[in-house]
């Protein structure tokens, strides 16, 4: 399980990184007892505001693009679901950071050549990136998704009059729901980790403002061991979150 | 239906079908897997497409029909399971007739009666067992009103004791002059209900006659065996 993983693996980071370095471990630069290392905290956690921010945003459009880039793989015709597989596996392909710094820096151009003067913040250009980079994957969660239910309720659903769309809004996705919410949680929490991607366009996120402590302090161990617990704590109350959802959603499936 | 035939890929699964089955008749079809007898029912549910041939209902095409005007029951009974049973038998009518939600209700509460479970209205269908399933599933059908109900064979998924209960609500809507095709090997229910029995094999109607006449003195040799085989156990 991912999240077991990430908390083992930072564990054990955490662990060496302190042992390691008993002589040089300096807990003053966020030692909250004094005010120096209480200002350096508190500048480091505003950082959750985008974080989040830029992460449900991003999450959000994800999931509406994801929807409507996987309804044409069910359409009949070859020509039609076309569309779906070029966009998956173009937009799989592209790495992140490439993504962003195109968005980013690119994006403006393009619009600009075509008459259109914008120009894109950090924040979205954050967002966007992120949106269009996840869709992908969301679009193919939506698509096993919808598979995974059975062609008999397709079929009964036609014998009793509903059309394809009416099948698929009544239906289906009513049913697809419950096998899709556990792997776009997932999906979400991968969203929290690569936000730390808009820290290279200047958004002051976590990472962005950790990076600048350290520029000031000079301690990169303590500042980034903290970094990476407040990426812990963040993923931790996701998986709390999404657990209980789980949990709920099984007991309406068996009421 | 006419000069029916279809192929999947180079397999033809149906050869050469002529059907004509009245208003109020009620056919069992009957025969070894394989022989295409569910493919038969399965077209003239609109659940599959067919290469030669014309199939018409009540002198209209098939696509013509106001939706819902056949109904049709499946082996795996395929109820909506996130739905309760009430929601079940009213989504058809609310969301394809355009029925208010309370003459649905009213509806699907009738029909519920009728097959004999109305204390199950708000249960989901995964409370149910097997029999009470597939009884939701022909209260469902019937809901649209049709005009024809198929049967793909019914209580096949069903434990022995729960395959009368459903042949009961069947045998109801048979007595009440609704017209059925029906394709089962309950050859007690064909005997009871049937007006014609026809024998598939191999993509073909092999055999198609009355009941008694059938029973008795089957024409074909293919039939006979069938017959000395399921009556036997």
């Amino acid at each position: 399980m991912t999240f077991r993983t990430i908390a083992l693996l930072s564990s054990v980071l955490l662990l060496t990184a302190c042992s390691a370095a008993p002589g040089t471990w300096g807990w003053y630069v966020i030692d909250p007892t004094t005010d120096n290392g209480w200002t350096n905290i508190r500048f480091l956690i505003r950082g959750f505001t985008s974080t989040i921010q830029i992460s449900v945003l991003a999450a959000v459009a994800s999931i509406i693009i994801g929807l409507l880039v996987a309804l044409p793989a069910f359409a009949q015709n070859r020509w039609l679901r076309l569309p779906n597989r070029i966009y998956v596996e173009f937009i799989r392909a592209i790495p992140l950071l490439p993504m962003l710094f195109w968005v980013f820096y690119g994006l403006p151009v393009v619009m600009r050549g075509m008459g259109i003067s914008i120009s894109i913040d950090p924040f979205w250009g954050a967002v966007i990136t992120l949106a269009l980079s996840d869709s992908a994957f969301t679009a193919e969660i939506f698509r096993a998704g919808i598979q995974s239910v059975p062609r008999g309720q397709a079929e009964a659903a036609q014998t009793i009059g509903l059309s394809r769309a009416k099948a698929m809004r009544y239906v289906i996705l009513p049913q697809a729901v419950r096998r899709i919410l556990p792997p776009l949680a997932n999906q979400f929490i991968y969203i929290v980790k690569m936000s730390a991607f808009a820290s290279v366009i200047g958004m002051q996120e976590l990472t962005r403002r950790a990076n600048e402590l350290v520029v000031t302090e000079y301690r990169p161990l303590e500042i980034y061991t903290l970094l990476i617990l407040e990426y812990l704590v963040l993923v931790l109350i996701i998986s709390a979150g999404v657990r209980w959802l789980e949990r709920r959603m099984g007991a309406d499936e068996s009421r | 239906m006419t000069g029916v035939s279809k192929w999947y890929d180079d397999f033809q699964v149906l050869r050469d079908i002529s059907l004509t089955v009245e208003v109020g008749e009620k056919l069992v079809i009957c025969g070894p897997s394989g022989s295409g007898k569910s493919t038969v029912v399965r077209l003239l549910a609109g659940l599959e497409t067919h290469q030669q041939g014309d199939i018409h209902l009540q002198g209209g095409v098939m696509d013509a029909q106001r939706p819902g005007d056949i109904g049709m029951v499946f082996q795996s009974f395929n109820l909506f399971p996130h739905l309760s049973v009430l929601d079940n038998l009213t989504l058809g009518p609310v969301k394809a007739l355009g029925l208010s939600r309370a003459e649905a209700e009213e509806r699907a509460r009738a029909y519920l009666d009728r097959v004999r479970i109305p204390e199950q209205a708000e249960k989901r269908p995964a409370q149910l067992s097997g029999g009470q399933q597939q009884r939701v599933a022909i209260a469902r059908a019937l809901c649209m009103e049709p005009k024809l109900m198929l049967f793909d064979e019914p209580t096949s998924a069903l434990d022995p004791e729960m395959i009368a209960e459903v042949l009961e609500v069947m045998e109801d809507l048979a007595a009440d002059g609704m017209t059925m095709i029906c394709v089962t090997h309950e050859m007690g229910f064909a005997r009871r209900v049937a007006d014609r029995i026809a024998f598939m094999d191999a993509g073909e109607i092999v055999e198609i006659g009355a009941p008694e006449q059938v029973f008795k003195a089957p024409e074909s040799e293919r039939f006979a065996l069938f017959l000395d085989k399921i009556l036997k156990h």
